[in-house]
């Protein structure tokens, strides 16, 4: 073990997979010579060369494109998309396209490539440039979504997407490339798909997160345990597959659950996750599921308003002592 | 060849005007970078410095309601065509007196008043809504034209592509200028465009352009007067290549390493604003004393702004939820 930031972690993934397979490359906007925009990249192009490290025209839809080409032509790429915002410009190439060709080719060709996508809000870079999209991603059949919450998870599930064979969305969380936590050294470390995290176990109410909104939770557990009220947090990992079995696990146990999600309330992925509670475990639950989302509004640039927007601490607080106080 | 006199061309009062504009937006941009410094100014900041004849040698060869649009460097496009200086300024602290009530910050300036339709954060996002302005303006007979401005890299976007095409098929009154500033974040022009000559793109969809000196105000109004008036007349489109320098990194963010000194020296030597100070001094249309004059109101009018963002309000919360919909 040692300790590094999810930037290095994720740095550290890519490296030990470009050296294990001569089929992975890369590429994105500003990725190689600039070492990417958030420095995810950095070295790469030293190391692997301009033959594997490669920067791209601002051409978003024909980034993820060609990724799909090289896919299917025997190659194993991993493409930035320089923020997840701009997945949009590339929608027809990830839903159009990379999700439905091996189904739609009746399983005869295999896409195993990675976009990553580094997004999220909270820092003043107003409503084009701190959406939260994860649901859109999850909403489409055919690729894989992760999206860590820790140094060690974003290791392990960057190596797990680059050796999967299946398109994966690798989503990052901006304001969580600077935190820290102990990443094993094991060049074979991997995180499984398919599997939440139990980060804190907890008897009387789970919240379900992902991402940044797991170190929120986290810490507002923290603030509620002095309260005495101890909540499990379930950290979902990836979107897709969507492990319900462990947090429907959790509520069984629990009897309440609060889902975190940072997009947008309407139609976000706490409802899906709620009902996947509701179908899981009715008969255990003593109070109605509780979201706390990101505002149903596009991003304000003011930072006393992109507060109001994105779930805090003191909400989720707030939502866990109306859970637990409710009666029924 | 001898250049021609400026006289001939401007009157002296609009020359003023215009050299006042480009030390205005000089001392506005470099002290947003202050600002952003301490913290009053936050998220992405964009500055314009070393481009200031683009902005104000175009818009002082447009009609008052011409269309203008651009990319997210843009607080000198909204300040030259007559956005106040202090309300651009509170909206880059956020504040509810700035020009989209706080709401889009330095990259999402607007006023719609002054005709300046918009600061778009992505790449290539304005293309296709200049060319719906433009046709919107011909359809209402407003003699309008739409002139959208963008940069080196976003030219490899669909959407330039695409809206060149439409422009032309549909033959509509839009009037593209590339500030090519020589790179897209840290990739330059050559690692990023097959054809660098960024005008000659042009030709598969049978659109004129022409390349023209972007550190060179005079230059600059010369070409985008010519260029207007045509897209006016032939209502079809034009493109103009100025070639020019962002002095300062991509963002504040940005260190800029990936330019050398010598490279950024040589560029910082031909600085748009003491070149047309010169011809205007020895051409006797401002004196020395006149310069220093003009330093001292531009300072001073910045100085107003930042006092002025400082002490306005922030947004109530209830703003959150207002302006979604009508
Ligand atoms: C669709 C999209 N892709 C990527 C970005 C990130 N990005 C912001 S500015 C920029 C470079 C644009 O360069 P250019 O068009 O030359 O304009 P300049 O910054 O030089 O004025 C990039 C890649 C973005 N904002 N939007
Ligand atoms: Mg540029």
């Amino acid at each position: 073990m040692s300790e590094m930031t999810y930037r290095d972690a994720l740095n550290l993934a890519l490296k030990e997979e470009l050296r294990r397979d001569p089929s992975i490359v890369v590429w994105g906007e500003d990725v190689a010579l600039y070492e990417g925009s958030f420095k995810v990249t950095r070295g790469l192009l030293a190391e692997f060369g301009g033959e594997r490290v490669l920067d791209t025209p601002i051409s978003e839809n024909t980034i993820v494109g060609v990724a799909v080409g090289a896919a299917m032509g025997g190659l194993r790429p991993v493409a930035e998309l320089m923020t997840v915002n701009f997945a949009l410009l590339a929608m027809d190439q990830i839903i159009d396209h990379m999700t439905k060709i091996r189904y739609m080719f009746g399983g005869q060709v295999n896409l195993p490539m990675v976009i990553r996508a580094p997004g999220g809000g909270g820092s003043q870079l107003a409503a084009q440039h701190s959406q939260s999209l994860e649901t859109f991603f999850m909403h489409a059949p055919g690729m894989h979504v992760a999206y860590p919450s820790t140094p060690a998870d974003a290791k392990g599930l960057l190596k797990t997407a680059i050796r999967d064979n299946n398109p994966v969305m690798f989503l990052e969380h901006e304001l969580l490339y600077n935190s820290k936590g102990e990443v094993p050294e094991d060049p074979e470390f991997l995180v499984p798909f398919g599997k939440c995290d139990v980060k804190r176990e907890g008897n009387d109410v789970t919240i379900v997160a992902y991402a940044r909104m797991t170190v929120l939770a986290l810490q507002a557990a923290e603030e509620l345990a002095k309260e005495n009220i101890a909540c499990e947090v379930v950290d979902l990992r990836t979107l897709a597959p969507l492990d319900t079995d462990t947090f429907v696990a959790s509520v069984k146990k629990t009897g309440r659950a609060v889902v975190v999600e940072e997009c947008w309330k309407t139609c976000g992925l706490g409802a899906e996750i709620a009902t996947r509670i509701y179908d899981g475990c009715f008969d255990s639950l003593r109070a109605p599921v509780r979201r706390v989302s990101g505002l149903d509004v596009p991003m304000p640039y003011s930072r006393k308003l992109e507060k109001l927007c994105i779930p805090q601490v003191a909400d989720i607080v707030a939502a866990v002592k109306e859970t637990v106080a409710a009666k029924y | 060849m001898k250049e021609a006199s400026l006289r001939a061309i401007l009157p002296d009062h609009e020359l003023v005007r215009m050299y006042e504009q480009m030390v205005l937006c000089r001392e506005f941009e470099e002290s947003c970078a202050e600002q952003y410094t301490k913290g009053h100014i936050t998220g992405f900041l964009h500055l314009y410095s070393g481009q200031e004849a683009v902005a104000v040698g175009s818009t002082h060869a447009l009609h008052k309601d011409d269309y203008i649009l651009s990319a997210y460097r843009e607080h000198a496009q909204a300040i030259v065509r007559g956005a106040e200086p202090r309300r651009v300024m509170a909206e880059l602290f956020g504040k509810s007196t700035g020009i989209c009530k706080g709401k889009g910050g330095s990259m999402h300036l607007f006023d719609p008043d002054l005709s300046f339709m918009g600061g778009y954060a992505i790449v290539g996002g304005q293309f296709p809504i200049a060319v719906g302005l433009a046709f919107a303006s011909k359809f209402r007979k407003e003699g309008r034209i739409a002139a959208c401005f963008f940069g080196d890299g976003a030219v490899n976007q669909g959407t330039f592509h695409e809206s060149l095409n439409w422009a032309r098929l549909w033959e509509l009154p839009v009037l593209f200028v590339c500030e090519n500033n020589a790179y897209g974040i840290g990739t330059s022009v050559e690692r990023a465009s097959a054809l660098a000559d960024i005008h000659k793109r042009t030709c598969g969809y049978d659109i004129p352009s022409v390349r023209v000196d972007g550190m060179d105000v005079m230059a600059v109004h010369e070409a985008v007067k010519w260029g207007a008036e045509w897209v006016r007349e032939q209502s079809r489109p034009y493109l103009i290549e100025a070639l020019t320098y962002r002095f300062r990194g991509h963002s504040m963010a940005d260190p800029g390493k990936y330019r050398s000194a010598a490279e950024v020296e040589l560029w910082k030597s031909r600085d748009p604003l003491p070149a047309f100070a010169i011809r205007l001094i020895e051409e006797g249309i401002v004196t020395q004393a006149e310069m220093g004059a003009i330093k001292q109101e531009a300072i001073a009018i910045v100085q107003e702004a930042v006092t002025f963002a400082e002490e306005s309000p922030w947004p109530e919360d209830g703003a959150v939820w207002e302006d979604i919909y009508v």
